[in-house]
C-alpha cells in the first residue's frame, strides 16, 4: 500500500446507470475514493461496460477486505485480476455478480446483463445423481445438440453421458465452462477455473478461453493468482491486494514494482524466462506440441 | 380383509409415499434431514395446542410446523452457534415442550405413543381428504419450483449468479417441507415422519442416475413398503407406522449393499 494511500476523500458521487446494487443505499452519498492516478481511473461509472464499480469497501468481522475499489470490465475485453491469496479477489469477484453485500460503493451492471460464471469452489455433491449434460442445461431448456454443441466447443463431447461425480478436476472445469458458455453470456467470470489442472492444462484452457472470447465476442473476468500463465490472453490485468495496486497491459503490470513488491522480484524475472522459452504449447496431458499445431494463435489487442 | 380401515390405512400411507419421494429427494440433497426432524418435532406442540383449543389437528399442526419453519429461516442466519447444533437443540426443546403441553392437556389417559408414532389404522375420510388436498398442493409447489430448487441444490452461487431468485425458491421448499411434514404427522407420528421422507430417497439414490429417477424410485420404495409393512402389521400384530419405517430400512440396506461391496474391493 505505502505511499500511494491516498487520504480518504469525500465525493459527492452521482454515479449514473441502469442498475444500482442493493449495499449501494444505505449509505448516503459519500463515496469513499481511492485514488489511483496511475490506473487513471475516471471518477464517474463507465457507462459502456459490462460491469462498473466505484469505491467498493468492505470488511469482515472488523478486517477490511476490499479498500476502495474502482472496476471496470467492457465490452469483448479480457480483464485478469490478480493477487496474492487473501487480496480480495474472490470477494470482489462475488460483490461484482451481486452475491456479496458491499459495505459501501456503487456497483451498476448492464441491463439485462448475462453471465456465465464459473465459481472458485465446486464440490460436486455425490448426493444428486446427474449427468454432465443434465449440469450443463440445468436450469433451462436446451436442445440435446446444443448442450453436444457446446460441450465439443471445450473438449468435452464424450464426457456427456458420465454422472459428474465421477469427472476429472480438469474435465469439470471445462465442464463448467460449457454450462457458462451454454447460457450466451454478455461477459464471463472464471474464478480461478484451473483447479485440479496442470500448469500446461491451464495454459490450455485460458487459449480456449481467449478463442472463445474472439468468436464470440463476450466479455471475461478472470481471476487468477498467477499472471504467467494468463498474460497471453489478457488485455488488462489488475493487481489487487485488497486496493488496487496498479493494472493495465500484462506487460506492464509484470513489470510494474508494485507487482514485483507483491509477489516478489523472482517473479518479474521469472515472467521474462517463461515468455521466451514458451515457443511451444502443451496439451492437456501435458505433453508439448509446436506452436500452432492445433489451431492459429489468438491474436491479442495491445 | 377389505376393512374400511384398512383400506383407508393403504390409501393414506400411498398417497403419502407419493407426496413424500420427491421432497424426501430434495431434504437428501439439500442436508435438511435434521431440519425436517426438527420442524415435525415441534409438530407436537400443534397438537398440544390443538387438543387445548379443540381445533382440528392437522390445521393447528401445519400452523405450528410453518412457524417454526420461519423461525429457522431466521435463526439459519446467525452465525454464533452452529446449525445443525441449534437444529439439535430445537428438536428436543420443542418434543419436551410438546410432551409436557399434550400431558398437561389431556391428562394421564393420553394416548402419547399415537402421537408419536402415528396411528395409520385410524385415519379417517377427512384425515385421507387432508393427504390428498394439502399433497397435490406440495406436488404443484415442488414441481413450480423444481428447476430453480434443483440449480440451487447443485451450487447455490451458481445458480445465484445466473439470476435464480434463491432466497425465494429455498423459503418455498420450506413451506412444502412445512406442509408436508404436518401431513405425514398423522400417519407415522412426529418421531418418525422425516424417516418417511428420507430412507426411500436414501435407498433410490445408488440406483438412479438422474435426479427424476431417483425421485420416482423413492415413490415406488415408499409405496411398496407402505403395502409391505401394513401387511406385516395386521398379519403380526405390530404397530403401523414403525413397520412401514422398518420395511423402508430394509429396502435401503438391500439397494446400498451393491455399493458398499463394490468400494470394498
Amino acid at each position: 500500500m505505502g505511499g500511494r494511500e491516498a487520504p480518504e476523500e469525500q465525493l459527492a458521487a452521482s454515479p449514473t446507470g441502469p442498475r444500482h446494487t442493493h449495499g449501494a443505499h444505505h449509505h448516503d452519498h459519500h463515496d469513499h475514493h481511492h485514488d489511483d492516478a496511475e490506473a487513471g481511473v475516471p471518477l464517474a461509472h463507465d457507462d459502456a461496460a459490462l460491469i462498473s464499480a466505484r469505491g467498493i469497501w468492505l470488511s469482515r468481522a472488523e478486517r477490511p477486505i476490499l479498500q476502495g475499489i474502482d472496476i471496470d470490465i467492457g465490452a469483448r475485453e479480457i480483464v485478469t485480476l490478480i493477487g496474492p491469496n487473501g487480496a480480495g479477489k474472490t470477494t470482489l469477484v462475488r460483490a461484482l455478480l451481486g452475491l456479496q453485500v458491499v459495505d459501501r460503493g456503487n456497483i451498476v451492471r448492464k441491463a439485462s446483463l448475462v453471465v456465465g460464471y464459473a465459481p472458485q469452489r465446486f464440490e460436486v455433491d455425490r448426493a444428486i445423481p446427474l449427468t454432465v449434460a443434465r449440469f450443463v442445461a440445468l436450469g433451462r431448456r436446451a436442445e440435446p445438440e446444443r448442450i453436444e454443441e457446446v460441450l465439443g466447443e471445450v473438449g468435452a463431447r464424450p464426457l456427456g453421458e458420465r454422472q459428474l461425480s465421477e469427472l476429472s478436476g480438469g474435465e469439470l472445469q471445462r465442464v463448467i465452462l460449457a454450462r457458462a458458455l451454454i447460457r450466451s453470456p454478455d461477459l464471463l467470470v472464471l474464478d480461478e477455473p484451473v483447479r485440479g489442472v496442470d500448469y500446461a492444462g491451464e495454459a490450455e484452457l485460458y487459449t480456449l478461453i481467449g478463442r472463445l472470447r474472439s468468436e464470440r465476442g463476450f466479455g471475461v473476468l478472470l481471476v487468477s493468482h498467477d499472471l504467467h500463465v494468463v498474460m497471453a490472453q489478457s488485455d488488462r490485468v489488475i493487481c489487487i491486494n485488497r486496493h488496487v495496486c496498479c493494472s493495465g497491459v500484462p506487460q506492464s503490470v509484470a513489470q510494474h514494482p508494485e507487482y514485483a513488491r507483491l509477489f516478489g522480484p523472482q517473479a518479474a524475472r521469472a515472467f521474462a524466462l517463461y515468455h521466451h522459452q514458451h515457443d511451444h504449447r502443451h496439451d492437456l496431458a501435458g505433453e508439448p506440441r509446436p506452436e500452432g499445431a492445433e489451431r492459429p494463435r489468438t491474436d491479442r489487442e495491445g | 380383509m377389505g376393512e374400511p380401515f384398512l383400506l383407508r390405512a393403504l390409501l393414506a400411507g400411498l398417497g403419502l409415499a407419493l407426496i413424500a419421494a420427491p421432497l424426501g429427494c430434495f431434504v437428501v440433497w439439500r442436508r435438511m434431514a435434521y431440519y425436517g426432524e426438527t420442524v415435525a418435532q415441534a409438530g407436537l406442540i400443534g397438537i398440544a395446542l390443538g387438543l387445548a383449543l379443540s381445533l382440528n389437528l392437522t390445521a393447528s399442526v401445519l400452523v405450528t410446523t410453518l412457524a417454526v419453519s420461519g423461525l429457522l429461516v431466521v435463526l439459519s442466519r446467525q452465525q454464533v452457534v452452529p446449525f445443525d447444533s441449534l437444529l439439535g437443540l430445537l428438536a428436543h426443546a420443542a418434543l419436551a415442550v410438546g410432551v409436557i403441553a399434550a400431558s398437561l392437556v389431556r391428562g394421564p389417559q393420553l394416548d402419547l405413543m399415537a402421537f408419536l408414532f402415528g396411528d395409520i389404522f385410524a385415519i379417517s375420510s377427512a384425515d385421507l381428504q387432508w393427504i390428498y388436498m394439502g399433497g397435490a398442493v406440495a406436488l404443484a409447489g415442488l414441481v413450480f419450483i423444481w428447476r430453480p430448487l434443483l440449480t440451487l441444490s447443485v451450487h447455490e452461487d451458481l445458480a445465484a449468479a445466473e439470476g435464480t431468485p434463491t432466497e425465494r425458491v429455498k423459503l418455498l421448499f420450506v413451506l412444502v417441507l412445512a406442509l408436508v411434514v404436518a401431513i405425514a404427522i398423522k400417519i407415522v407420528g412426529v418421531l418418525l415422519t422425516i424417516a418417511f421422507l428420507i430412507m426411500p430417497a436414501a435407498a433410490a439414490r445408488p440406483l438412479s442416475e438422474t435426479p427424476e429417477q431417483m425421485a420416482l424410485f423413492a415413490a415406488i420404495f415408499g409405496m411398496l413398503a407402505v403395502a409391505i409393512g401394513l401387511f406385516l402389521s395386521i398379519t403380526f400384530d405390530t404397530p403401523g407406522g414403525p413397520s412401514i419405517v422398518l420395511v423402508l430400512a430394509a429396502i435401503f440396506v438391500a439397494s446400498i449393499f451393491p455399493t458398499v461391496l463394490r468400494h470394498r474391493r
